[in-house]
Parts: structure tokens; C-alpha cells; sequence
């Protein structure tokens, strides 16, 4: 995962709530075992139809609860691979919110306005260090948790960063703490 | 100090700040082979294999297909055979095509007895939540997250909020789990449970089966919620006895689970109150889950709605469903009825909607499908003889898997049809591209199957 400091260029705009991950990737491409070229499958459906245009912009502007329903990573691949850096909306869902922070893809939660704001504006530069959304319409703070900002400031990889907690993991699991759930092995 | 459930479970597992360890790992086809890529990239191995259990389930065919190698589609079969090395290569077990345990993840998790109180469960799919029916903390993750745990046993995780939401007083005659969890949906809004532990408590949800339980913490996603739980009782105890995975010393789990329940006096950072006897049996009529009526009603109209985002969506729902508003929900036509999915595929699901089929036929246009949850609902079903009351009515009788749910096998809606489905999304294409999904309970389903279109199954028969 490359390291984020500072996203900026012209903004697409998908002004809709809710919008679900089976639109975002529908189910014909999760067949497949790669993780790459999911940019041509993005929005299947809906670009096909002509219902939405999108040009492979650094920033999406979308509405509320963007990413809902099923936790396939695809549809964040998908994004990333279409040309999306960051994704700027009033909500998200969670699993969605996670994936996009294992791939670098930058979610911003903006409140509604100043969504709109960005969208009008036509261009924006988020600054992931100052957590700050600049755009011709104003400068916006955005929150984010410390240790995802930690992570994707550094381009780190999470596996490995627990691994290096490995000897909590071994102290949890050797005082017995993890002992009470099944054994799948023997069943 | 007076501590709810989620939070007794949260505490237990936390092996590090932001960290916590997760006792059950389950795993199937579509959203794991990125993560044993990513393994072997890293040179990395799977820390519990005996913590962790995969199954096919998401693009199986139905048809009763014997083994992977025999899968039609070149795609599916690649994904399933890339699911069966990869549990061989890393010690895995897995119920693949042509096991008697084979099933939909979130059906053979509580079958095996491996669903158990106060577990964390995790699994790349989003309706996870449904193994919180046991008072387990139970959530979907994404193909990285998967990596993780399968690498780590852990997950880095934001300890979420909680909510609970009361029922009181019990549900009506004909309503059930699946009207009850849709009314909440309907009336809180898909993002509304965001970035909450939702724990499902009172009169109606204790009066409830572990099937039941199920339905309701499987569409806790729908509502954005993070998990959905139930505390376990003396049901919970008395379901899970006897299953393969249950400890040794049962008696000694049992008690240990007892001490889970939500503490008197502990707090939520949300409550909600819900009056369980004013639910009436619901469909949906948009594409949202959210999006639903009360079976009695009309399809709503978007003049009346307040914001202009709700009316814009309502509009372009109503569009893509190919409905007028004020039409009566009850004059709604259908094509297709699908009875399955992790929502409500399980015995007693299957039972009640068989129990309103028995000597009658379905409507001559419709074509109605019935995909048991697992292979041992299938078997136990058999047993009893519904796959008779479901033929002789006129309904397949297909395999296991997650089928027409998502449309990823070959049972998919054609552009155009209407179906009333018992499974848990209602979203654009989600069933077959141009497909319009009313969700409904297996009642319902079954009700309108026999009638060709939507009826209030409370004076029906």
C-alpha cells in the first residue's frame, strides 16, 4: 500500500444515498480469485444502462451510507482501480469504511453541506495530515481514528504490525484465555 | 461495575489495545482466495487452523452437482477447487460439494454446534451478525481482514457502540421474526444501527425460536449495524446440546454462559423501544430493505415524502420496481418466489411456510423455488416429508447454498421478473440484473405463491 499525505485534482460526483456494494461490483465479478482489474467491472449495471457517468477522477463526492451492504472487498478494488483515491461522503458503512483503509483508498466523512460544497466545487485537496478537505467552497476538517491515520500516512501493512504484537497474542492464548470456543479440527 | 452483554464479550477478548482475539473463523469461496494469496506472498502461515472451518456456499449450483471438478461454470468451479486447495494446503477443514455438512456458512456454524455464547465469530460476509443470536459478538469482515485473522487469529478492531432495542409485549398471529426486523429497519433506516453493537432484548425476542433469533441478528447489516446479539437463555442452551462442537463439559459452559446476560443497571449508549403487537406482517416494495410497508398498505408515494434525497430515491425505486404509487401492496403480481438464503433457509422456516402449502398448488404463472440452508436441512426436511408438500405444490426442490440470494450460481432472476423472496436484500440487480425483489417471511412468501400475488396471510387460508 502506497503512503497518503495529500490527495488533490477534480472531483466526480455520485449524488445518491445508499449506495450498495452490489451496485458498486455486482456478483458476476466476485468469481473471480484476483485482486486486480476490477476497474473495468465498476458500476456495471448503471454506467451500461447510461444511468450514472463517472470520469476516474482522484476524489469521489458520494451521498450518505455510501458502500452498505455486502462486505466484498471488490467493490473497493474496484474503486482503486477505476482511478478513485479517496472517497469524501456524510456516512459509510463499516465493513466498507474498513476495506477502504486496507487498500488505500481514503474515506472522508464530511457532514452533507459541506459534501455538497466539494462537489460544487469542482476540485478539492485532502491533506490527510492536517485531516483537512480544501476546496473553493471552504476548508473542511474531517475526523479520523489515530491509528488509521497512522497506517495509511506510512503505507504500513497491518498484518505485519500485529505480528509484531505477536507476544500479547501468545500471553492471551498460553493464560488459557482462548481455550472455551470449539475445536473445528475435531469435529 | 454493571456491564451489558457486547461489552462482557468485547472485555474478554481484548489481547491489546484496538486488538481483539476472535475464537471462531469461518470462511468460504467467494471472499477468501485474494487472502491465501496474500499469505503466500508474505510467506506467512494460518495461526489456528483448528479455529477455523470453511464451506462452499455463495456460487454452488443447486442442482445437486457432486463435486467441485463437475461445476459447469468455469468460474465457480475455479473459485470452489482454489477453495479446497487452499484448505488443503493449509490444514483447513472444509464441508465442500458433496459433504453431508455442506451448507450456507452462517445455517452449519449453529447446525455443528461450532456457534456458541459469548464466542467472537468473524467471517468475509456480511451477514455474520446472524450468529449473535447466541449471545455471541459475531460481524463480516472484508478479504484483508481475512488475511489478517487467518494469519493472526486477531482483528484490529474500533470497539463499536451499543444499542439496545426492547420489544415489548409479543408479536401477533401471522407475524413474524423476519416482519419484526424488517419493522425496525423500516423505521430506524439502513444506516441508523452504523457503528453499533445491537443487542435485541424483551417479551417478543425471548418468546422467540433460535431460528427466529437468527433471522433477526442476520439483518442487523441491513440496518448498518456492526452486530446484532441475543442473550442466550434456556432455548440457546437447549438448541446447542448435543451438536458436534459443543465442550466436553456442558454443564460447566452452561454456566459459564448464564453469566453473559446484560447486567441489571448496565447502560447502552443507545435504547430504543418497539411495540412487538402493533408489527403487522411487511413487504418491501423499493430497493433498500428499508423501503417497506406494512402488507395492508399501499406502495407509498414520493410527493409525500419530506426530503428531497428520500423522494429522489423513492422515485428512482419505483422505477426500477416498475410500480405506481398507491398501488395496494395486495395487487402486486409475481413471477418468481424464492424460499432460502441465511436469512430464513433453516427447518423451522422451511416447516412454517410448508405447514400453508399442504394440498394446495401454486399460482400456474409463478415458478417457485425452495433451497434448503444446509445439506442437513435438506436431509432433516426430507425426514419429515415437506419436499413432498413443496413439490406436490409446485415448487423445486433444489441443494443447498446461498442460490437465488445473490444470484452468483445459475438461479437468477430474469430482467423483469418480480419475485417475493424470503432472503435478506432487495437491492438493484441483487438477484439477476433487471430482477425486482420484495422481501418477505417464509409465510408470506408462501401465501402469495399459492395466491400469484402479495395477501395479508393473517386472514388467509
Amino acid at each position: 500500500m502506497d503512503p497518503i499525505e495529500v490527495i488533490e485534482g477534480p472531483v466526480a460526483v455520485l449524488d445518491r444515498n445508499d449506495v450498495d456494494t452490489d451496485q458498486i461490483m455486482p456478483k458476476q465479478f466476485l468469481k473471480r480469485v484476483e485482486k486486480t482489474g476490477y476497474g473495468e467491472f465498476l458500476f456495471y449495471d448503471w454506467f451500461r444502462s447510461g444511468e450514472i457517468e463517472l470520469d476516474a477522477h482522484p476524489i469521489l463526492v458520494a451521498g450518505r451510507n455510501f458502500g452498505s451492504g455486502s462486505s466484498r472487498e471488490h467493490a473497493v478494488w474496484g474503486l482503486k482501480d477505476y482511478g478513485f483515491d479517496a472517497v469524501i461522503a456524510p456516512s459509510f458503512s463499516d465493513i466498507f469504511y474498513s476495506n477502504c483503509t486496507k487498500n488505500g483508498l481514503l474515506p472522508v466523512i464530511l457532514d452533507e453541506e459541506h459534501c455538497k460544497a466539494v462537489a460544487s466545487a469542482g476540485e478539492a485537496r485532502i491533506d490527510l495530515d492536517d485531516q483537512t478537505v480544501n476546496c473553493a467552497g471552504g476548508v473542511f476538517q474531517f475526523e479520523i481514528d489515530e491509528d488509521i491515520k497512522h497506517r495509511l500516512t506510512n503505507g504500513l501493512d497491518d498484518v505485519a504490525m500485529t505480528l509484531e504484537r505477536g507476544a500479547k497474542i501468545d500471553e492471551f492464548e498460553g493464560a488459557g484465555k482462548a481455550d472455551a470456543g470449539p475445536v473445528t479440527t475435531s469435529l | 461495575m454493571a456491564k451489558n452483554l457486547f461489552e462482557k464479550i468485547w472485555d474478554a477478548h481484548e489481547v491489546d489495545k484496538d486488538l481483539i482475539y476472535i475464537d471462531l473463523h469461518l470462511v468460504h469461496e467467494v471472499t477468501s482466495p485474494q487472502a491465501f494469496d496474500g499469505l503466500r506472498l508474505s510467506e506467512r502461515g494460518v495461526r489456528r487452523p483448528d479455529k477455523t472451518l470453511a464451506t462452499a456456499d455463495h456460487n454452488v449450483p443447486t442442482d445437486g452437482t457432486p463435486t467441485a471438478r463437475l461445476i459447469a461454470d468455469e468460474l465457480s468451479r475455479k473459485q470452489v477447487e482454489a477453495l479446497e486447495a487452499n484448505c488443503e494446503e493449509f490444514g483447513i477443514p472444509l464441508y465442500s460439494l458433496g459433504s453431508e455438512r455442506r451448507g450456507i456458512v452462517h445455517v452449519i456454524g449453529p447446525e455443528l454446534g461450532v456457534t456458541q455464547p459469548g464466542m467472537t465469530i468473524v467471517c468475509g460476509d456480511s451477514h455474520t451478525s446472524t450468529h449473535g443470536a447466541f449471545g455471541a459478538l459475531a460481524f463480516g469482515i472484508g478479504t484483508s481482514e481475512v488475511e489478517h485473522v487467518l494469519a493472526t487469529q486477531c482483528l484490529v478492531q474500533r470497539r463499536p457502540k451499543s444499542m439496545r432495542i426492547n420489544y415489548a409485549g409479543e408479536l401477533g398471529f401471522g407475524v413474524t421474526a423476519k416482519d419484526l426486523i424488517l419493522a425496525t429497519i423500516g423505521r430506524l433506516g439502513v444506516g441508523r444501527m452504523q457503528g453499533y453493537a445491537v443487542e435485541y432484548a424483551g417479551e417478543a425476542i425471548r418468546a422467540l425460536s433460535m431460528e427466529n433469533r437468527m433471522t433477526i441478528c442476520n439483518m442487523t447489516i441491513e440496518g448498518g449495524g456492526r452486530a446484532g446479539m441475543v442473550a442466550p437463555d434456556e432455548k440457546t442452551f437447549e438448541y446447542i446440546k448435543g451438536r458436534p462442537g459443543v465442550p466436553d463439559d456442558f454443564d460447566a459452559a452452561v454456566q459459564r454462559w448464564s453469566a453473559l446476560p446484560t447486567d441489571e443497571g448496565a447502560s447502552f449508549d443507545k435504547e430504543i423501544d418497539v411495540d412487538a403487537p402493533a408489527i403487522s406482517p411487511m413487504v418491501t416494495w423499493g430497493t433498500t430493505p428499508g423501503m417497506v410497508v406494512q402488507v395492508t398498505d399501499r406502495v407509498p408515494d414520493p410527493n409525500a415524502m419530506d426530503s428531497p434525497a428520500d423522494r429522489e430515491a423513492a422515485e428512482r425505486a419505483l422505477a426500477y420496481m416498475d410500480l405506481q404509487a398507491g398501488t395496494p401492496i395486495t395487487d402486486i403480481p409475481l413471477d418468481r418466489i424464492f424460499i432460502g438464503s441465511c436469512t430464513n433457509s433453516r427447518i423451522s422456516d422451511l416447516r412454517e411456510a410448508a405447514g400453508l402449502l399442504d394440498g394446495k398448488k401454486i399460482a400456474s404463472s409463478l415458478r417457485g423455488m425452495v433451497v434448503p440452508g444446509s445439506q442437513q436441512v435438506k436431509a432433516q426436511a426430507e425426514e419429515e416429508g415437506l419436499h413432498e408438500v413443496f413439490q406436490s405444490a409446485g415448487f423445486e426442490w433444489r441443494e443447498s447454498g446461498c442460490s437465488a440470494c445473490l444470484g452468483m450460481n445459475p438461479d437468477i432472476l430474469q430482467p423483469g421478473e418480480r419475485c417475493a423472496s424470503t432472503s435478506n436484500r432487495n437491492f438493484e440487480g441483487r438477484q439477476g440484473a433487471g430482477g425486482r425483489t420484495h422481501l418477505v417471511s417464509p409465510k408470506m412468501a408462501a401465501a402469495a405463491a399459492v395466491e400469484g400475488r402479495f395477501v395479508d396471510i393473517r386472514d388467509w387460508s
